[in-house]
């Protein structure tokens, strides 16, 4: 597998190369989100807020109305839990094209409860006029830009950093409110989004090689959410559904997919792989996912709990998983 | 200018800010009740900036309110913002933002004073479905941000004049603020912002009448001595008696120098209507307690009518 490092800090900087229009504000975690090679190759478009997120949201409404893309950054978690009221009048109200780009969303964050955006999703979904997109690859990353852009009116985006895995072709980038397609099958639909999408992926051969015919499909418009094409894979499934996030199960993917199947009719399972109603604490990615049931063998005892069948898969049978060190040189500070 | 010509702009200034607690006196005595404390401490300063300091383009005719447009969102194209009461929006003219909302009665006053809104503006105050709402908008005469949540209108107005800085524009941003909100923590994380960026195309006004919502600032949350601690903010300061037409004037002339600048305006929120000290220290929004008391507001009204020598 492909590893790529500082993904978003070099694209960033050539994407914004010929658009003037797009300015940087960053709230005192510039290397940490990887916006540092674009504060040093345009001073001029990058504004350091400080530790300031309510000022810097409405800041950057201000820079909107004026014709500015603000491109914010900072962690997940200080975007939509300091400054809510702020994203909600000074930007989501006035429709303003404010690009929200938030970092280490869910358990990706080794900082505790106070670092995880678990519930983003959820919060940031209530909002009238925001559009949610989560990457969960390098390509994701690479193409995030141009899709946010193209959109009139404010996008939060879950953000990668450091070193990530290439999951999808180079060549085929993000694309707005259109899952894609990873495996062909009627047995089972599963959704997954995010970093998510890499467990399932390590389990779906086994799977495959159980008998089992899946639908896989990677999930990165959150909102809005209405490609029809979903909702018909999970009615004519054999067992259901299965949602799989790194996030809250209340509010996010699983939520949306309850809502939709709900407002259709579809009366299949529907399960729900991501953190049950529950903070964390301060620990490893790997650790996190394994010990809150977000990793590949919780996706392989959801599926046995569907089918009905011990599938006999274990942690042996399963593709390896990139795993960044924690300290990794690809990281800029403690966090 | 001539003395002779400020003395008379300056009583053209005191005759627009009779205008304005007439209209508003008016007004809440019609709604049985407003905020009526508001336009007592505010009236010079709104009509100083709309006569002496604001750079802006004219309009027209007097702006009759249009209906409300509909929320703003990606498919609706007929949204519009209440900025074109201000004038053309223009490089060289000045963008007025009033910060809290709760002062929107005492501005569209001023609109009609000097001839940006239709007197029957106001006949739309509160009314359903209409743009001159009571805690104004965006959409609202005179407006163009989202202020009604105390301490974010700073912060807009900020990227407002640092997008002005960077397109190398020389209007100003002028905001008007009062000095409740100027306890969030939201309005210290933009002043210290304004400073680091050197947002010297700021210039607000506070006006500091000393009452909120529960009733005296100082017993509510203090935030004196307000004048030092923008000072040790790195803001430039001015503190001045908030009905001296003259002060505020001559302050909204001054050379940019680095700094964004305050101009701190101690105000009388009975300014003009002594009745109104019979309800200190809770001033906020003013209610009628009795027939008998509403009488005494109607009596104060026909003495506000024949100072204008109406």
């Amino acid at each position: 597998m492909e590893i790529l490092t500082r993904v978003y800090a070099h694209k960033l900087v050539d994407w914004a190369k010929d658009r003037p229009e797009v300015v940087v504000l960053s709230a005192d975690l510039t290397s940490s989100v990887e916006v540092d090679i674009f504060r040093d190759t345009y001073p001029e478009r990058f504004f350091s807020m400080g530790v300031a997120e309510q000022n810097m949201l409405s800041f950057a409404g201000g820079l909107a109305r004026e014709g500015f893309t603000p491109y914010v950054h900072t962690f997940a978690v200080f975007i939509y839990r300091r400054a809510y009221d702020q994203v909600a009048v000074s930007v989501a109200y006035p429709n303003l094209p404010v690009r929200m780009v938030g970092f280490l969303p869910g358990i990706l964050s080794p900082g505790g409860a106070t670092h995880q955006a678990i519930e983003d999703i959820s919060v940031m979904r209530s909002l009238p006029n925001m559009t949610i997109l989560e990457c969960g690859d390098a390509t994701d990353v690479e193409s995030v830009l141009d899709v946010a852009q193209a959109v009139n009116g404010p996008v939060y985006i879950r953000a990668l950093r450091g070193e990530i895995p290439r999951l999808f072709p180079a060549a085929e980038p993000m694309l707005l409110g259109k899952a894609r397609t990873l495996t062909r099958g009627s047995d089972l639909v599963l959704l997954s989004s995010g970093i998510c999408t890499e467990e399932a992926m390590r389990v779906l051969p086994a799977l495959q090689a159980q008998g089992l015919s899946i639908r896989h499909l990677h999930i990165s418009t959150l909102k809005p959410f209405d490609d029809p094409e979903i909702m018909d894979h999970i009615a004519r499934s054999r067992y259901g559904v299965i949602t799989m996030e790194n996030h809250s199960v209340i509010g996010g993917l699983g939520t949306i997919i309850a809502e939709k199947m709900a407002e259709a009719g579809i009366g299949k399972k529907l399960v729900r792989i991501g953190l049950q109603d529950t903070f964390v604490h301060g620990a490893s990615k790997n650790y996190l996912m394994k010990e809150y049931g977000l990793d590949a063998l919780a996706l392989v005892r959801a599926v046995e709990g569907m089918v009905k069948t011990n599938l006999g898969i274990n942690e042996q049978n399963l593709a390896s998983a990139f795993s960044a060190a924690v300290h990794s040189e690809a990281k800029a500070d403690a966090l | 200018m001539s003395e002779k010509q400020s003395a008379l702009s300056q009583d053209k200034v005191n005759q627009v800010a009779r205008g304005i607690r007439r209209r508003v006196l008016e007004h809440t005595i019609k709604n049985n009740g407003g905020y009526l404390s508001q336009a007592c401490s505010s009236a010079e300063i709104l009509a100083a900036l709309y006569l002496n300091v604001l750079r802006l383009g004219p309009v027209d005719s007097p702006i009759v309110p249009a209906r409300f447009p509909g929320v703003p969102g990606p498919n609706n194209l007929n949204y519009f913002t209440g900025a074109n009461y201000n004038g053309p929006k223009s490089s060289e003219y000045d963008r007025f933002f009033l910060s809290p909302s709760q002062y929107s009665l005492v501005l569209y006053a001023a609109l009609i004073e000097v001839g940006r809104m239709a007197e029957t503006g106001l006949d739309e105050f509160n009314q359903d479905g209409g743009v001159v709402e009571m805690i104004g908008a965006e959409h609202s005469p005179g407006m163009e941000i989202m202020s009604g949540s105390l301490g974010q209108g700073i912060s807009q107005a900020a990227g407002i004049a640092m997008a002005r800085k960077l397109r190398k524009e020389s209007g100003r941003a002028v905001l008007f603020l009062s000095d409740g909100e100027c306890q969030s923590g939201q309005f210290w994380e933009a002043v210290q912002a304004m400073a680091f960026h050197k947002l010297d195309n700021i210039l607000a006004y506070v006006d500091i009448n000393g009452y909120q919502c529960d009733g005296k600032m100082t017993t509510v949350m203090n935030i004196e001595p307000f004048d030092q601690r923008l000072e040790a903010f790195g803001a430039r300061v001015f503190r001045i008696d908030g009905h001296d037409v003259a002060a505020l004037t001559r302050l909204g002339q001054l050379e940019a120098d680095g700094r964004p600048t305050f101009i701190l305006c101690d105000t009388d929120p009975c300014r003009g209507l002594p009745i109104l000290e019979r309800l200190v220290p809770k001033l906020h929004y003013v209610r009628f307690s009795s027939q008998e008391d509403k009488q005494g507001y109607l009596a104060a009204l026909e003495q506000l009518f024949r100072e204008e020598g109406r």
